[in-house]
């Protein structure tokens, strides 16, 4: 297994007397694709945020690359980290090419160096380069989320983070844009952690699978290890993108619906 | 053209200028205190609702109040710095004024300030703080720029409130479009009040004209028209003030007072025209309210004007006797020289008592002739008075000494309380004794048997500083005793009546030719 590049250990967050994280301990490896599933509330939204410290733990430690996240000021942190969500926050007033070159620019990149960076990662999410000096409100909902992930990876990240960010899209546009961002993960030979809750695209994308419920580690490993779990309620978790292609098949065959 | 008319456009220079300088730093006073608290209250409910709530309460108090606050506030403040720094400033005018009228408006900046920042779509912060923006940065280049067009449209409302309320900064001496207004509702000249009005509304029109460009250039992010709104109004302030840096490069003017009635400006003119004359740069503050003008010439705000011996010996030395005419005078001089080095130059030769005056026709029906009389019809009759004779010591003596009390009373502008008791809203008016009115109007003046009102000698009253200028008070020497009532009441008629009246600046010649001081 390669080394360690996010660490979680002993990780609480209480909002208002609720354990929304429960001393929740997590390794992902370099170069892995994990996927956090869980019903709402289970907490994994707020244990994606406390790895680019958008929440800051009650207790425990975060770690990245090694060194406690806290050694950076936060702001100097998420520079480092992509981040795509599903509103994706767009900046209204800014161009595609400056929203996507945002980072940079935080960091001081000179304007033409920022320019041909936002045209390459124009080519790298599949956009035209026409659509670099058009406003956001000018595209799709599609188009807007492959800008937010070219303004994410605008910084050259090694980490993403990902919170249901193909959600809001249509089936197509998403199944699309997650086999391209799958391919973009390897390419780029990042490590991603994707919260969502479509059991489908976890086990369709992700490497490993960490099932969260209320606040704590349910269980976690690749798809097919998480099918032969001990625990029921994982297993059927886990088996329901099939329950439901079986009853998709079955409709679409048009055999009566036996559920 | 007509010839008021003419002398109003003579002035616009001046009072447009320094309407626009003083609307222009408040305005930008309010913005550089308002936006900074607005962004610190965007942050935090518990600050927001007190900023807010204080800014709320500000607002609700009528802007003529709050100019008229700040003159204790400051003349209290002065008296501080002087104590300690050796040196104090001046408690009215500018500085009044500019800090109440930023006061004003910083309600409408803060309020939609706080809307614009605090309505930012959440996912735009989160993605703000999520590409590594620190706070400054997110405020500065996201939060900022989205809630700019309605902080624009606060600022709007701002202007036009500003120059609106910089109207009322008169009363406190501050030059403004509102001298206009003031002087013309004194003297009944509806062209100079309507003249006063357009002006103010044209002048907020226009600011509000070039900051809607300004909000619009922000709403759709086009920098050509931001650049055009901004430029507009830095040309048009700079064009506005120009007039007032040539005025400002003379030698420091004389400053003549005035309180707010026209015997009051046609003598201001007539001092004004004297010193000028003797080659002395004037300027003059008008509608100066009765406390304030005494207490600026105190403190040398300003250098001369003319007041009444009662008056000053009620309300400036708090005295309830009732000496006869000429002891009061003596004693009166020397009290107020020994309490603020303030000169008594002389008595100008007539007196401008209060006194009850009614429509003769309805007192004779009546049958009032003095006061005694009054006292017996007086619960079934309304009294009129000025705006501040029934706080005034004269009116507790006068109750005290026949039983005087009304049906009801009501106060007026002295022009309405004119009209007020010949239109028959009211039967008696505590009226001006010197008051061209009382004659035109066909009024009588009751007698005052038991002597409760105490005389009133029109007095010029010259300044500590000023006093000890020969050159001066020479000049102002030959108006002592050269006044006689009825000669005054012709010159305030010539203001007041409605046809073929005169500015008070033409009646202060003819007064002076009267006289045989030209």
């Amino acid at each position: 297994m390669a080394a360690p590049m996010i660490e979680l250990s002993g990780v609480s967050k209480i909002y208002g007397g609720a354990r929304a994280v429960d001393d929740l301990s997590l390794t992902i490896a370099a170069g892995a694709f994990v996927a956090l599933v869980g019903g709402s509330g289970s907490g994994k939204t707020t244990s994606l945020k406390m790895i680019n410290g958008l929440v800051r733990p009650d207790a425990g430690e975060v770690r990245l690359d090694g060194a406690p996240i806290g050694v950076v000021e936060p702001h100097m942190l998420r520079r480092g980290i992509g981040y795509v969500f599903q509103e994706v926050g767009l900046f209204p007033h800014l161009t595609v090419a400056e929203n996507i070159a945002i980072t940079p620019k935080l960091q001081g990149s000179p304007p033409p160096e920022r320019a041909a960076r936002a045209l390459e990662l124009l080519d790298l999410v599949g956009l035209p380069r026409d659509f670099a000096s058009r406003r956001p409100a000018a595209l799709s909902g599609g188009q807007r989320q492959r800008v937010g992930v070219a303004r994410a990876l605008a910084a050259r990240p090694r980490v993403m983070l990902m919170d249901e960010p193909f959600g809001a899209l249509d089936p197509i546009t998403r199944d699309a844009l997650g086999s391209e961002y799958r391919r973009l993960h390897q390419d780029l030979g990042l490590t991603t952690v994707m919260v969502t809750h479509d059991m489908t695209e976890a086990v369709l994308l992700a490497d490993a699978i960490v099932v969260l419920a209320d606040g704590r580690l349910r269980a976690q490993g690749t798809p097919a290890e998480l099918a032969r779990s001990e625990d029921p309620a994982v297993r059927a978790l886990i088996e329901t993108p099939r329950r439901q292609a079986d009853r998709v098949r079955r409709r679409l065959d048009g055999e009566a619906d036996a559920a | 053209m007509n010839p008021r008319l003419a002398a109003a456009f003579r002035l616009l220079p001046s009072y447009l200028g320094q309407h626009v300088l003083l609307s222009a730093a408040a305005l930008t006073l309010g913005l550089v205190i308002s936006l900074p608290l607005a962004v610190a209250a965007s942050r935090g409910a518990r600050l927001r609702w007190a900023v807010l709530t204080v800014a709320g309460a500000v607002q609700t108090i009528p802007s003529l109040a709050l100019l008229a606050l700040f003159y204790p506030l400051l003349l209290a403040l002065s008296a501080v710095a002087k104590s300690l720094f050796g040196a104090g400033f001046s408690a009215l005018g500018f500085l009044p004024s500019l800090l109440a009228l930023a006061l004003y408006s910083m309600l409408p900046i803060l309020r939609n300030t706080v809307a614009g920042l605090t309505g930012v779509d959440a996912a735009i912060v989160e993605a703000a703080r999520g590409v590594g923006m620190t706070d400054r940065q997110r405020l500065m280049q996201v939060e900022l720029p989205l809630a700019a067009p309605v902080i624009m449209a606060g600022v709007r409302t701002a202007a036009v409130w500003t120059i609106g309320a910089a109207t009322l900064s008169t009363p406190v001496g501050q030059t403004s479009l509102g001298d206009y207004i003031f002087s013309g509702l004194q003297t009944e000249d509806w062209v100079l009040v309507l003249f006063g009005c357009a002006a103010a509304a044209g002048l907020a029109l226009v600011v509000d004209q070039l900051l809607g460009l300004i909000e619009a250039g922000t709403a759709r992010r086009d920098l050509r028209r931001i650049g055009l709104g901004a430029a507009g109004l830095i040309v048009g302030v700079l064009i506005a003030v120009a007039p007032l840096v040539s005025i400002g490069s003379a030698p420091a003017p004389v400053v003549i007072g005035a309180k707010n009635f026209s015997e009051q400006y046609i003598l201001a003119d007539l001092m004004a025209e004297r010193l000028k004359a003797a080659g002395y740069s004037v300027s003059q503050k008008d509608d100066l309210g009765s406390a304030v003008a005494y207490q600026a010439v105190a403190s040398g705000e300003i250098d001369a004007y003319v007041d009444y011996s009662g008056t000053l010996w009620a309300n400036v030395l708090k005295r309830a006797d009732n000496p006869p005419r000429a002891v009061l005078l003596a004693q009166l001089t020397q009290a107020l020289n020994k309490r603020n080095g303030v000169v008594l130059q002389g008595a100008l030769g007539f007196e401008n008592a209060y006194a009850l005056a009614m429509r003769r026709d309805r007192a004779q029906a009546l049958g009032i002739r003095t006061l005694d009389d009054l006292a017996r019809h007086a619960p079934d009759l309304t009294l009129g008075s000025d705006l501040e004779f029934l706080s005034r010591p004269e009116w507790t003596a006068l109750q005290s000494a026949y039983g005087l009390k009304f049906k009801a009373e009501r106060r007026f502008q002295p022009t309405f309380m004119y009209k007020a008791v010949t239109g028959g809203d009211v039967d008696v008016i505590s009226a001006f004794s010197s008051d061209g009115r009382i004659a035109a109007d066909d009024l009588v003046v009751l007698t005052d048997p038991r002597q409760a009102i105490p005389p009133y000698d029109a007095v010029i009253l010259v300044s500590a500083k000023r006093a000890r200028d020969s050159r001066f008070v020479a000049a102002l020497r030959p108006l002592v005793g050269a006044i006689p009532v009825e000669t005054m009441r012709a010159a305030n008629l010539s203001v007041d009546r409605d046809r073929n009246k005169l500015a008070p600046a033409q009646a202060a010649d003819a007064l002076a030719a009267r006289i045989g001081l030209r």
